[in-house]
């Protein structure tokens, strides 16, 4: 079977994701300027940790090999090692995705003992200006001090996750460096303009001449360097980047939650984009396998307004989320597309028309915002 | 080192294999990776692989007609190389 025919069936859905991403919580103890989930505030309606562990009952049934996860900050949930422990013990291994803030020496010692465990610290500068600009106030340091205590617990390669901005896609080779030295992987995925990342993704996503330097620098690095192979729209460049070149919401992806909701994936918190909810009979299982949303994502679709581009195939018409909150139609060009054939749709769509996140648990007061309309550069 | 039919093979103890309809995914849990299996008989005789004595005997009992067997035996080999499977460990 040749490897476009593999993305064919990939595109009917599979029995169980490949790539689950679970938010624990919404609650955190930073505020970032693009957090997908527009994360601060802990909902009162969270998981407990019973519910918690029949998701990862189901989850094992369903042979889901690892899971991602998330938050918010995972690790302010009180049960968050006894969560890990218990996947780890039913055979799904973790990643979770971490500010840092919490993994202090000890908890690195108790990180490093775990098998089947990947932790991604987040980080989106290699100097505390330009990542504090984005992530807030001290989350530079934060995420150095946990660096330090997993290479002193001797955790082993832990990943470096880097979110690309305007403001960092020149540093992308000292992002590599800095992995070097603390004999971690590097990480680098797309901004979505989801969550508060609405707000800030005019402000903050790539020029079209960085988004042929992050092609370019993914050509000559992409073998060493994870994407979650977000850049597929990158494709219509030239060459394929290493990856899956495909949307996998409802088919290979998906997303649960702090409180059970489903979604096709990690960008699209909207109830255009919510299959069910794993509090419902049948439990994920039967959101993953029949909910109407997800059938349809699997039907074949329409490639729309860019059907007649020469780079159809090789883009896909990029990510649907970034579509979707930037207000364009989805079987249209993805906002980035590099032939530059959104610019002009997106050039009439009045700001503050596009659709807003369906939930918001972003604390009153975001310091690091208003940081950052007098910091960014237009 | 290449597989041929005189291989004694076994799925790698760290790697779980998942059924889908074009064949199966199989996850390595040492290295972290994917692995597509892109054919459903390949599956079958990856699976049967530890139940028979070598590649050969195992071809046989899943009904794979010799023609075919050049192309599984390329199959085998690039599972091999990313450590789907592996030479048998003496159990003990």
């Amino acid at each position: 079977m040749s490897a476009k025919s593999l993305v064919e069936e990939m595109k009917r859905g599979l029995d169980a994701p490949i790539c689950l991403t679970w938010e624990l919580t919404y609650a955190c103890n930073l505020q970032c300027v693009h957090c997908l989930s527009s994360s601060g505030q802990r909902d009162e309606r969270e998981l407990s940790t019973e519910e918690a562990k029949k998701i990862l009952d189901d989850l094992r049934d369903l042979q889901v090999f690892y899971i991602n996860i998330g938050g918010g900050e995972p690790m302010v949930r009180r049960d968050f090692f006894e969560l890990l422990e218990y996947s780890v013990a039913n055979g799904i291994g973790v990643k979770f995705s971490t500010n840092g803030a919490f993994i202090d020496e000890e908890k690195a010692r108790r990180l490093a003992a775990m098998d089947y465990l990947d932790i991604q610290i987040s980080l989106d500068g290699v100097d505390a200006a330009t990542n504090d600009a984005v992530r807030g106030e001290g989350s530079y340091d934060m995420a150095i001090r946990a660096m330090e205590n997993l290479k002193a617990a001797n955790f082993g390669q832990f990943k470096i996750s880097v979110v690309v901005t305007r403001h960092n896609v020149s540093q992308l080779d000292q992002f590599k460096a800095l992995a070097d030295h603390y004999g971690a992987q590097l990480r680098i995925t797309r901004l979505r303009p989801a969550g508060r990342g609405a707000d800030t993704w005019h402000e903050l996503h790539p020029t079209n001449g960085q988004q042929r330097e992050i092609y370019n620098w993914l050509l000559k690095h992409g073998e060493n360097v994870l994407t979650g192979d977000s850049f597929f729209h990158l494709n219509a460049l030239g060459e394929s980047l290493p990856g899956l070149n495909m949307c996998g919401a409802g088919r290979v992806v998906c997303l649960i939650d702090p409180i059970g909701d489903v979604y096709a994936c990690p960008f699209v918190i909207h109830d255009e984009f919510k299959a069910g909810n794993v509090r419902d009979e049948g439990g994920f299982a039967k959101v993953w396998k029949q909910s109407d949303l997800f059938l349809s994502l699997r039907e074949p679709q329409s490639a729309g307004a860019c059907a007649s581009c020469g780079a159809f195939d090789a883009c896909q018409g990029g990510c649907m989320a970034a579509k979707f909150f930037t207000g364009l139609p989805l079987d249209g060009p993805d906002p980035e597309c590099v032939g530059g054939d959104a610019d002009e749709a997106l050039s009439i769509i009045s700001r503050g028309s596009e659709p807003k996140p369906s939930m918001d648990h972003s604390k009153p007061v975001t310091l690091t915002r208003k940081k950052l309309s007098v910091s960014a550069s237009h | 080192m290449s597989v041929v039919l005189e291989s004694v093979l076994e799925i790698h103890p760290q790697v779980a294999v998942r059924p889908e309809t074009f064949g199966a995914l199989a996850y390595h849990y040492g290295n972290r990776r994917l692995i597509f299996l892109k054919h459903p008989d390949v599956v079958t005789v990856v699976q049967a692989l530890n139940d028979h004595p070598d590649v050969q005997s195992t071809l046989n009992a899943c009904g794979v007609t010799q023609d075919r067997w050049p192309s599984f035996i390329a199959a085998l080999s690039s599972l091999e190389t990313s450590e789907v499977v592996r030479e048998r460990q003496i159990a003990s």
